[in-house]
């Protein structure tokens, strides 16, 4: 049933196919644009992520590229009624491209539209039968309408009746009509590419919802923290410096207040050295400070060649971009 | 003309589902979930409430159905645990009643053993079973029942067996409606009106069973139905449903028989219990109209007790009385006969009596319960009706 509308869609996506082509082949200055627009706004800085993007669109007012990121900087913003109008407009335009529906859907969601979102996602799955993420939202849709079909059956608050769940927002429009999804996956993230290279090119992030991110169990949040500092030791292990720093914020406090280029060389040198490193992370207790901020205690037990010891750590992680990254590192208690 | 065909089948489709109940309705949300055809039940049960926003237990089947297409069901009523369970669970029983009923309604021969004979009088009469959740509406057709119309109905917190002021419960026994409250005279909490029932009566009280105030009656506006055990022991039904069944019931004629778990039978054997007892009633009016006492007493069993007397003050009462009369005639008619639900052959004999003797007559309604001692039927107790 799905899949009904596709075959009737190609002509008319062909066409596009060979508009988005010719975006792509003829403007590679305001494409460089768009990308850094992007950078931006995944660096936080979503005031100047928009500067880019209205300078792209001046120049190509109609580029689906930029207007989708404009919408998500809206999103990310909070400016709901702007973001949903420039989704729609998208969706208006470009019926066959998923992506704006289902960040259509994701606000709908958060405004407690779950109608409204159930009929966009469904929308996108009709543009792409197999659009995972869609999948994925409309599942946790149709949970959140259970819950309020529940509530009525049991008149009580829908908060009450069902698990909480969170949507996720495409970040980037990487299925322009016709264009294989790896080619634009490469640009998106070059970090996490090469690790998980069967993962799909959409990059998934959190709703930028925040009652939703406030009811999410805090098990959930220990959880993921509990990752984060496992895949750190892991990295440790491996003697990946690159995976390793990357788990360090921004703004890290550097153990001896050093500028953070030396700490990194000098991280870099020490876990360099050993011909084998294993660190292990035992008796991890993780407290959370808030949704966003949380400290970690654990037994740490690293062997190399050279040096075997078990301390104490503890480490403070913040959470940004939906990742969770080391502001603090403390030996002992 | 074929266009004209078309035209008719049309009406005809849209008259049918016009006709069909919600309850019909949900009926065929569980058969296309049974089919594995989701999204038909899907739509089916949005349908549904779209006409009915306050059935409850429709919006507990949506959920469902919903919730299934994000992860798999763990139960009916899927909801997660820290929802009060009794809320949930009165759902599912309703679920489960409504269902059973739909699918196990009895067929043409399979009658409840209760009704042994209506008088012409007498449209229609009431069957609730109180384990089914069910009020079954049969027809007099010529004296003898015939099944018509059944719904769903509610009964007491605490289940049935009354015999105390506020215990919750709904009584078991043979009753008739004595009002019609309509519903502006009523607080929301009734919906459609109600119909008080005579309960105690001279059974219960025989019994020392006490309490009062057991209707019919409807929903408040905010329900489309109540789960089966919610009421303070009336027997409660769906708005829609009260309306109907309001117009067939007749004040102070339609008998209300509720009983724990209907005991069927089939036409023939009710026939003959029928035919046996009305046998009974004939021989004690000749008897009383031969004036010979001691065989008219004979009727009557050593456990009678009526208004105070018990069986030797009333033999005492009625051999003085009856040597005064030179003659007697009586003359019974529009006798109603109703067997005790879950009692030993206990029937209540409702008819009216038209006495004539020198020196007094008089035509009265008159109730008897009849017990059989034995082989033979035995008055226990006899009263004004």
């Amino acid at each position: 049933m799905l899949n009904s509308n596709a075959p009737r869609d190609r002509p008319r996506g062909a066409v596009i196919l060979l508009c988005a082509l010719a975006f792509f082949l003829g403007a590679p200055a305001r494409a460089d644009e768009v990308q850094e627009a992007q950078k931006l706004l995944k660096a936080g800085q979503s005031q100047q992520a928009l500067e880019r993007v209205n300078r792209a669109l001046a120049a190509n007012p109609k580029d689906p590229q930029a207007r989708f990121l404009k919408g998500l900087i809206f999103t990310e913003q909070g400016k709901q009624t702007e973001a949903i109008e420039i989704f729609t407009k998208l969706t208006q335009d470009y019926p066959n491209l998923p992506e704006p529906y289902n960040n259509l859907a994701v606000i709908y969601a958060s405004q407690g539209q779950y109608d409204k979102a159930r009929a966009a996602l469904e929308q996108s799955i009709r543009t792409h039968p197999s659009y995972a993420t869609a999948y994925e939202n409309l599942g946790d849709v149709y949970a959140k309408l259970a819950s309020q079909a529940y509530g009525k059956a049991l008149q009580l608050d829908a908060s009450n009746t069902g698990a909480q769940n969170k949507l996720s927002l495409v970040r980037e429009l990487v299925r322009e009509p016709g264009i294989k999804p790896a080619a634009v996956a490469a640009a998106a993230t070059p970090k996490e590419a090469p690790k998980e290279p069967a993962k799909p090119p959409v990059v998934a992030q959190k709703s930028p919802e925040k009652p939703a991110a406030a009811e999410k169990p805090a098990a959930d949040a220990r959880a993921e923290v509990l990752k984060t500092v496992n895949a750190w030791a892991q990295a440790w292990s491996k003697k990946d410096a690159d995976a390793y720093l990357a788990h360090y914020a921004k703004d890290f406090k550097t153990p001896g207040g050093e500028a953070r280029a030396d700490w990194e060389k000098g991280r870099r040198s020490r876990i360099g050295a050993p011909k084998s490193i294993s660190v292990g992370v035992e008796s991890a207790k993780v407290t959370m400070r808030s949704p966003q901020q949380a400290s970690v205690s654990f037994r740490q037990t690293y062997r190399s060649d050279k040096l075997s010891t078990k301390s104490r750590k503890t480490l403070e992680l913040v959470k940004a971009d939906g990742r969770w990254f080391i502001k603090e590192e403390k030996a002992g208690k | 003309m074929r266009r004209l065909a078309i035209l008719v089948l049309a009406l005809c489709f849209v008259s049918a589902s016009a006709a069909a109940t919600p309850e019909d309705r949900l009926s065929t949300v569980f058969e296309a979930i049974e089919a594995n055809k989701l999204d038909v039940a899907l739509k089916r049960v949005d349908a549904l409430i779209g006409d009915y926003p306050n059935f409850r237990l429709a919006h507990l089947v949506r959920g469902d159905l919903l919730l299934a297409r994000a992860r798999p069901l763990q139960t009916f009523g899927n909801v997660v645990k820290t929802v009060p369970q009794e809320r949930v669970d009165g759902l599912r029983e309703e679920a489960l009643a409504r269902l059973r009923a739909a699918r196990q309604r009895p067929g043409e021969d399979r009658l409840p053993r209760y009704v042994l004979q209506l008088n012409p009088e007498q449209k229609h009469a009431l069957v609730v079973d109180s384990r089914r959740s069910r009020l079954y509406v049969y027809a007099n057709d010529g004296g003898k029942p015939k099944l018509i119309a059944d719904y769903y109905v509610t009964l007491g917190k605490n289940g049935i067996d009354k015999t105390r002021e506020g215990d919750q419960k709904t009584p078991v026994g043979v009753y008739h409606v004595t009002a019609n409250l309509p519903r502006k005279k009523l607080t929301d909490f009734y919906g459609a009106g109600a119909f008080p029932i005579n309960y105690p009566n001279e059974w219960d009280r025989r019994q020392g069973r006490n309490g009062h105030g057991i209707w019919l009656h409807g929903v408040p506006s905010d329900v489309y139905s109540r789960p089966p055990r919610a009421s303070d022991g009336c027997i409660v039904l769906a708005n829609p449903d009260l309306e109907s069944l309001g117009q067939r019931l007749q004040i102070g004629l339609t008998p209300v028989i509720i009983a724990d778990e209907i005991e069927w039978t089939d036409r023939a054997a009710l026939e003959s219990e029928r035919a046996g007892l009305a046998a009974a009633l004939e021989q004690w009016r000749a008897d009383w109209q031969s004036r010979d006492t001691e065989r008219y007493l004979a009727h009557y069993s050593q456990r009678f007790a009526s208004q105070g007397q018990d069986y030797a003050a009333w033999a005492a009462h009625k051999r003085k009385v009856n040597a005064a009369k030179a003659w007697i005639k009586v003359g019974l008619g529009r006798v109603t006969m109703l067997r005790y639900p879950h009692e030993r052959d206990v029937v209540v004999v409702t008819f009216e009596q038209d006495y004539r003797s020198n020196g007094l007559s008089n035509v009265m309604k008159k109730r008897q319960y009849w017990v059989k001692e034995g082989a033979r039927w035995k008055i226990v107790y006899e009263g004004a009706a």
